[in-house]
């Protein structure tokens, strides 16, 4: 890395200070409960210790802060809602999607890395594993000492998974795995993939693969322009032979990973929101400070209009988060409310990331404020978990009745 | 080692400042608070530090009402084992004080820690107090604390130009300062641990605000910054002395 001038001022000031603060225009603070307020207060405290320090210099490099996964385990990012008894944090779904809202404002990509492992990997062997299964890996993942990562989507399909054509052929103790993932975040520095595969039946089921089970390897993605704090690869199986007790006992077919996406979704919903705020939060403050033609520009209507849209949209989608997650606590949330809010929050967040881009002028494009970053980051936000366009269908099909997916 | 640690909660330091009531208190509306960082990151990590290596037990006590319990549990999820709240609404800085010390008698503590000052008001005023109240040799703005086998404490204290080192058998009273120990940010297990920890509410003892606040007044807004020619010293020295009236 070249630590030239400004890049070097950058992280220096951003290292010195986090002026981040959260915004709760309508008291929705007052609908929480004390341990989300010291949970948000924890991981907030966090992140600007932890996150905003470094993490411009490593999105610039699009290298992962692999330190990270450790300081996550510590503070309790991983799988908070599983019981505590499987190294989870017994908390509620509110204060999961707290944590997550809190990690995105710091980087979608620290999000990310607490997402994949909670939700979309300890979920599923909680929710699908037999107890052994549980207990050997759930403490390790909870602890940070394996790294785990989820594999459904492949090259050829991506929106439609159902189509996957990676699959295990029964081979007396153990299956044989074949096939490719693809866009798979934590993959090339994961100690074990949860893998959905076709059995012979054409039947989807999860498998446990451990990264040193011959035929398995998993390349990095290069090149990306969005999360780039993040790591993502592929998942290779060349004859995997995948022993029959790393099989999920308790889930066949496409509502196993549904329905680690639902829960993982509702955590972004969250997220977004955080990277909403932490935008809106440093446009603020420039619009403010900034002056042209002898006044603040935040005294100019076009500002205000920009500013005074972004809290209300804010507003909006705290509520949205807030009513999903009581109904996420009760168990009543339908995926297609998940689906609502994971498109409508993260649409919004994208929205403001842009307008607060525009807010900071020339100063927007650099890393002196985190406002690109976010930017970048939730062009994948919005495709993956289910894209922008097919939360829509989903929405659609559960007003209408009518599938227009195909 | 029974340890007991005196939090106090304070606004979040970029609170806008403003009054209420014909400027005789702080007007809370919209106000965020936190746990006075002293309190936080010096005293009450360093007793728990001291717990983990001794044994024994921190008690976090405050002097307020029911939303203060927020602050308390902070305290817990750190580490603390358990909670008083003595139910008061304090005006003064001596009813803080004798609550505590009638506390602090009855619980028969080794160490009393307080925050070097809080971030709010500045006084400084109660750790002083209670240690007079409790008849306990006192050391304030500690910066480092360390406990030999004998139970003879090390005190480093921050003065002026430097720093004097005191040593003391205990039971003692001692508020922190910087470098006393590191902020432990509590972790989810901690948060959902603290739930289950008990919080004792006690009432007040009779004690009378004697030095009540009457008014309060902000610093007078900084004017305008004057630019003087660096060739014109003789304008300079009119102005520092006519204007700003310090030399
Ligand atoms: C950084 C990153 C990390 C990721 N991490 C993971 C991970 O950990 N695990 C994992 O399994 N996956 C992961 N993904 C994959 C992600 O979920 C997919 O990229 C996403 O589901 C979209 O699939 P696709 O890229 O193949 O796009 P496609 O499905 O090819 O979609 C392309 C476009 O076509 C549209 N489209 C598709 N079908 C329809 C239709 N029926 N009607 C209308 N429009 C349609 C889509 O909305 C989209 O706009 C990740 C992706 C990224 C970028």
């Amino acid at each position: 890395m070249t630590k030239n001038g400004l890049e070097h001022a950058a992280i220096e000031r951003r290292a010195k200070v986090d002026p981040f603060q959260g915004h709760d225009y309508y008291q929705i603070d007052d609908l929480l409960e004390e341990d989300h307020l010291l949970a948000r207060d924890a991981v907030r405290s966090w992140v600007k210790q932890e996150v905003t320090p470094i993490i411009e210099s490593y999105a610039e490099r699009a290298e992962c802060p692999t330190h990270l996964y450790k300081g996550l385990a510590e503070i309790g990012a991983y799988g908070p809602s599983l019981p505590l008894e499987y190294g989870g944090g017994g908390m509620d779904d509110i204060a999961y999607g707290i944590i997550m809202q809190e990690l995105e404002r710091g980087d979608s990509g620290i999000r990310s890395m607490a997402s994949v492992q909670g939700s979309l990997v300890m979920y599923p062997i909680y929710r699908f594993g037999s107890e052994e299964q549980k207990r050997k890996y759930l403490p390790k993942l909870g602890s940070g000492e394996f790294i785990g990562c989820f594999g459904l989507t492949e090259p050829d399909h991506g929106s439609n998974p159902g189509g996957m054509t990676t699959h295990i052929i029964d081979d007396g103790d153990a299956y044989i795995l074949n096939g490719a993932k693809m866009w798979i975040t934590n993959s090339p520095v994961a100690d074990i993939a949860v893998v959905w595969a076709k059995d012979e039946e054409g039947k989807i089921r999860g498998v446990i693969v451990e990264k040193d089970m011959p035929g398995f390897s998993a390349p990095e993605i290069k090149g990306k322009l969005s999360l780039r704090a993040s790591i993502t690869g592929e998942l290779v199986f060349e004859d995997v032979r995948v022993p029959k007790e790393n099989i999920l006992p308790n889930v066949k077919g496409l509502k196993g990973p549904l329905s680690c996406l639902s829960k993982a979704r509702y955590g972004i919903a969250w997220g977004a929101i955080g990277a909403a705020m932490d935008c809106y939060d440093s446009a603020l403050r420039y619009a403010m400070e900034r002056e042209q033609f002898g006044k603040p520009i935040a005294g100019f209507q076009l500002t205000q209009k920009k500013l005074a849209e972004m809290i209300t949209e804010i507003t909006k989608a705290q509520l949205l988060a807030w009513r999903l997650g009581t109904l996420m606590n009760t168990g009543k949330a339908t995926p297609a409310q998940i689906s609502m809010a994971k498109r409508n929050n993260v649409d919004m967040a994208l929205t403001i990331a842009r307008e607060a881009r525009q807010i900071h002028g020339g100063m927007g494009i650099t890393n002196e404020y985190p406002v690109m970053r976010h930017m970048m980051n939730l062009e994948t936000v919005l495709t993956y978990e289910g894209t922008h366009d097919i939360h829509l269908l989903i929405t659609g099909m559960d007003v209408t009745g009518l599938n227009a997916f195909k | 080692m029974k340890l007991l640690v005196c939090v106090s909660k304070t606004p979040e330091t970029t609170t806008k400042i403003a009054f209420a009531d014909n400027d005789t208190r702080l007007d809370t509306a919209g106000v965020q608070y936190i746990m006075n960082p002293y309190d936080e990151w010096y005293a009450l990590v360093r007793a728990l530090e001291l717990k983990e290596k001794f044994g024994g037990s921190v008690t976090v006590l405050n002097v307020g009402p029911a939303e203060n319990d927020t602050v308390i549990r902070k305290g817990l999820a750190i580490g603390a084992d358990d909670a008083i709240r003595i139910n008061a609404n304090p005006k003064s800085s001596l009813f803080v004080a004798k609550q505590i010390a009638n506390q602090a008698k009855e619980g028969g503590y080794d160490m009393v820690f307080f925050g070097k000052e809080t971030i709010d008001y500045n006084g400084s005023e109660v750790p002083g107090m209670v240690a007079e109240l409790l008849d306990m040799p006192f050391i304030s703005f500690a910066s480092h604390l360390d406990l030999d086998d004998d139970q003879v404490a090390t005190v480093v204290r921050d003065i002026e130009g430097g720093t004097e080192t005191a040593t003391l058998g205990m039971p003692f009273v001692i508020s922190a300062a910087k470098g006393l120990a590191e902020q432990r940010i509590p972790n989810m297990r901690g948060i959902m641990m603290a739930k289950r920890k008990p919080l004792q509410v006690v009432e007040p003892i009779e004690a009378a605000d004697v030095a009540v606040a009457v008014k309060y007044e902000l610093p007078p807004e900084k004017g305008a910054v004057k630019l003087i020619d660096p060739e014109n010293m003789d304008e300079l020295v009119r102005l520092l002395h006519e204007e700003a009236k310090v030399i």
